[in-house]
């Protein structure tokens, strides 16, 4: 037993190595990534690891890995469990034979996503056990079981950690990684993998069979499990256990729901020796559906009658206001204490040097505040302080909402931005659409053959795996011709005048043209031993007119009328060629 | 049961504040004690402000609420002020003097807040500032100013000076171990 600091993603990589995993796939997303990545960068590796194009890819080939025997680990965030959830919701019923544990990663007060969608429901929706941890420690704990539990009743188990839990660290213990793998081997057998529906029916009343001896499984596991202490109760699941345990009084009984589903007899049992419990948990009322349709003569407070949030995420203050509101008494007490107002914001910003400000710019320059610009999921959504991000819905989803807008009528230019691995994930297919229906628009890829937000994992369009090995580059103008588009032009990010020339031409062509714009990421570029000379402001030369600082880069200030260059200054000059007295050059050693 | 020392370390993406963090961690399990702490990861790594709570002695969820920090530690004037709530009525803040200008300042031609307005504006709390880029520079290595800020704030964290000196030779890169070990006994030498 050794006991390390360490992450919460990291603790659960771990468990997986202890519980001789034999297989893992994902899709990048926050806060759910450095699970595989924490897997692949291990010295040794004795197991099969990949990033997947997608999340449906992802898990289609953890399920295919599980139906030969091995244990299998499908990471993706919360979003990410969307585009997996057509094999999800079938998988339930072919089952699985070595563990199956499907990681989606939850972002209460959407830190990083687009929505604060619970996962938990999905294990509902497919009839699957969730795992939804309190703790690193319970995560790592809970991970490692997972898989025997997926094994003992034969289906995909769901883990749903929470950004608190995924970017939390604490002192965690540990075991020894196993090494008893097993080799895959697929035992043909239809009426189990060969969903027609005079085999889905059957399975369908198995999987609903499984229910009862799951749920009772779970209390025996102790995932779930209930103190009686006093005729008062508070029942409450994931991290926000941790801030209830804070807070509670000694004389306030205590359940926590680890897992799902919830046993009906044992919650009715519990909730039937109080007076009222208080239901407090993240995001969907799901614990408090079920402990309401328990209760007979128990008073229930929670969600449903504005005692606690629907939305973003808890925190110790926040969970003390819920026991107010419900009339329980707390231990502690915590004052409010409301942040200075009107400070100048510090939002995320692209790097210096990024090349998607330079697209950005020269798009601007060419379409105008008029063009409609749908973009997607990625570092480039910070284009949106530049103007230049109209919609952002969902991965891939920039080139079909643009093919939207422009059959419907609308008669501004539409002039779509896209990354290089959310046009992979599942960008082809709008684009192929957009093509063969004859849309007018133009669709940029900001390839920097990385998925530069979530960490720089690599993608097809990096050259190398998961695994570190060397793997052919896809072509990404030989698949945009391939879906039909004719116009398809290269440019590089740092060369504006191009960049303008390539902009102009697609504007004055009609149907749809693609423009991809490459230019490795500038942290990967730097990373990989790539510089360039910075520059300086010839001060005499500056006029103060602020063309350079409207153009976003985070190397530029401006003090008394005249701008300056400062060291994050990576030399991608394209502020050189945007300066209109030619003020801005390589810098000159002193 | 005794409760946790709350401490949060705040700056700009890029600063170092996770490594700063890392440390404290770590001296907790030299000294064999439970830590619990909770990181900003992913988009708002990007020049965007970030935060890390830590409990020491934390046995519950990572998160601090506002009011209740004994500490914050600050890589920047601007983030001091924009976390002070989180600070409890006795507690302290230690602040790196310098203010990183946000982009959106320039663009959007605010105000860009002075250092001095920005002291006055935490004239009513306990505030401890140093110059941690000019003590990092003569400790070998400007990137070291995270350390610098950890050795100035360390009489204030409740672990001995020795466990934090041991957790920073243990998570530096190697080659940089004399730097940072005089970047955070100079640091201390400015705390106390």
């Amino acid at each position: 037993m050794i006991t390390r600091y360490m992450l919460g993603n990291e603790a659960i990589a771990h468990a997986c190595c202890e519980a001789d995993l034999d297989f893992a796939s994902g899709y990048p997303g926050t806060p759910s990534s450095e699970v595989i990545d924490t897997l692949r960068f291990q010295k040794e590796r004795d197991f099969y690891i990949e990033w997947s194009v997608n999340e449906k890819v992802a898990l289609e080939n953890g399920l295919g890995a599980a139906w030969t025997g091995v244990r299998s680990l499908v990471t993706m965030k919360h979003v990410g469990l969307n585009v997996a959830a057509d094999p999800l919701m079938t998988s339930s019923y072919t089952g699985i034979k070595g563990g199956l544990v499907i990681l989606s990663a939850d972002d209460p007060y959407a830190h990083s996503s687009q929505n604060e969608q619970d996962s938990r429901i999905y294990a509902k929706f497919a009839k699957i056990p969730c795992l939804d941890p309190s703790s690193v420690q319970e995560a790592h704990d809970m991970m490692k079981g997972a898989y025997s539990l997926s094994e003992e009743f034969a289906l995909p188990v769901l883990f749903r950690p929470t950004t608190r839990i995924c970017h939390s660290k604490s002192n965690v213990e540990l075991a020894e990684c196993g090494n008893e793998h097993r080799t895959g081997s697929f035992e043909k057998d239809p009426k189990q993998y060969v969903v027609i529906p005079v085999h889905t029916r059957i399975l369908h009343k198995k999987l609903n069979e499984k229910q009862n001896a799951l749920s009772e499984k779970l209390v025996e596991l102790k995932l779930n499990f209930a103190e009686v202490r006093g005729k008062t109760a508070v029942i409450t699941g994931g991290i926000a256990a941790e801030y209830v345990r804070e807070i509670i009084p000694d004389d306030v009984s205590f359940a926590k729901i680890g897992a799902y589903p919830i046993n009906t007899e044992w919650i009715t049992e519990f909730v039937a020796k109080h007076d009222k419990v208080l239901v407090i948990e993240e995001l969907s009322p799901l614990i408090e559906e079920v402990v309401r349709q328990a209760a007979e003569k128990t008073l229930v407070y929670g969600k449903i009658n504005g005692c606690v949030p629907y939305e973003g995420e808890l925190d110790p203050a926040s969970v003390a206001l819920c026991f107010e509101k419900a009339g329980f008494a707390a231990k502690k007490s915590y004052k409010i204490s409301e942040p200075v107002q009107n400070l100048p914001p510090r939002p995320p910003i692209l790097c210096a040097g990024c090349g998607h400000r330079a697209v950005f710019y020269a798009m601007k320059k060419v379409f105008g505040k008029n063009a409609i610009y749908p973009s997607d999921i990625g570092c480039y959504t910070l284009g949106i302080q530049l103007g230049t991000v109209d919609t952002t819905i969902c991965m891939g989803a920039s080139i079909t909402v643009g093919s939207g807008i422009a059959h419907s009528g609308e008669k501004n230019d539409v002039v779509c931005t896209i990354g290089d691995s959310t046009f992979l994930h599942t960008g082809i297919q709008g684009l192929l659409n957009a093509a063969y229906n004859g849309a007018n628009m133009t669709v940029v890829i900001l390839d920097n053959r990385i998925t530069a937000m979530t960490g720089h994992q690599p993608n097809p369009n990096t050259g190398i795996t998961a695994q570190g090995a060397l793997s052919p580059v896809i072509s990404l103008e030989a698949i945009c011709r391939s879906c039909g588009v004719a116009f398809v032009e290269v440019i590089d990010p740092y060369d504006l005048t191009s960049m303008l020339t390539a902009l102009k031409s697609a504007k004055e062509t009609k149907g749809v043209k693609v423009i991809i714009a490459r230019q490795p990421c500038v942290i990967a570029a730097r990373r990989a031993g790539i510089k360039r000379r910075p520059l300086q402001v010839k001060t005499d030369a500056c006029i103060g007119c602020g063309a350079c600082v409207k153009f976003g880069c985070p190397a530029i200030e401006f003090y008394s009328d005249k701008a300056s260059i400062n060291e994050l200054c990576s030399g991608c000059g394209v502020c050189a060629d945007i300066c209109p007295k030619g003020a801005i050059i390589p810098e000159v050693k002193k | 049961m005794k409760d946790s020392f709350d401490l949060m370390i705040v700056g700009v993406g890029g600063q170092g504040t996770i490594l700063a963090s890392n440390v404290i961690g770590e001296a907790c399990l030299i000294e064999n004690r439970e830590v619990r702490s909770a990181e900003t990861h992913g988009m708002s790594q990007r020049g965007g402000s970030v935060e890390t709570h830590i409990r020491i002695d934390g046995i519950y969820g990572p998160l601090i609420s506002p009011g209740q920090a004994d500490l914050i530690i600050s890589f920047d004037l601007l983030e001091a002020l924009r976390y002070r709530h989180f600070l409890k009525d006795d507690g302290i803040i230690v602040s790196a003097k310098g203010i990183v200008v946000p982009v959106s300042a320039f663009q959007n031609n605010l105000e860009i807040p002075s250092e001095k307005w920005v002291a006055d504006k935490l004239s009513d709390v306990k505030l401890m500032t140093l110059d941690a880029e000019r003590i990092a520079l003569e400790a070998g290595n400007i990137l070291s100013q995270n350390i610098v800020m950890l050795g100035a704030a360390s009489q204030h964290i409740p672990l001995k000076k020795d466990s934090l000196l041991e957790a920073v030779r243990r998570l530096v890169p190697k080659k940089t171990t004399e730097i940072n070990e005089n970047a955070f006994l100079m640091g201390y030498a400015e705390g106390v």
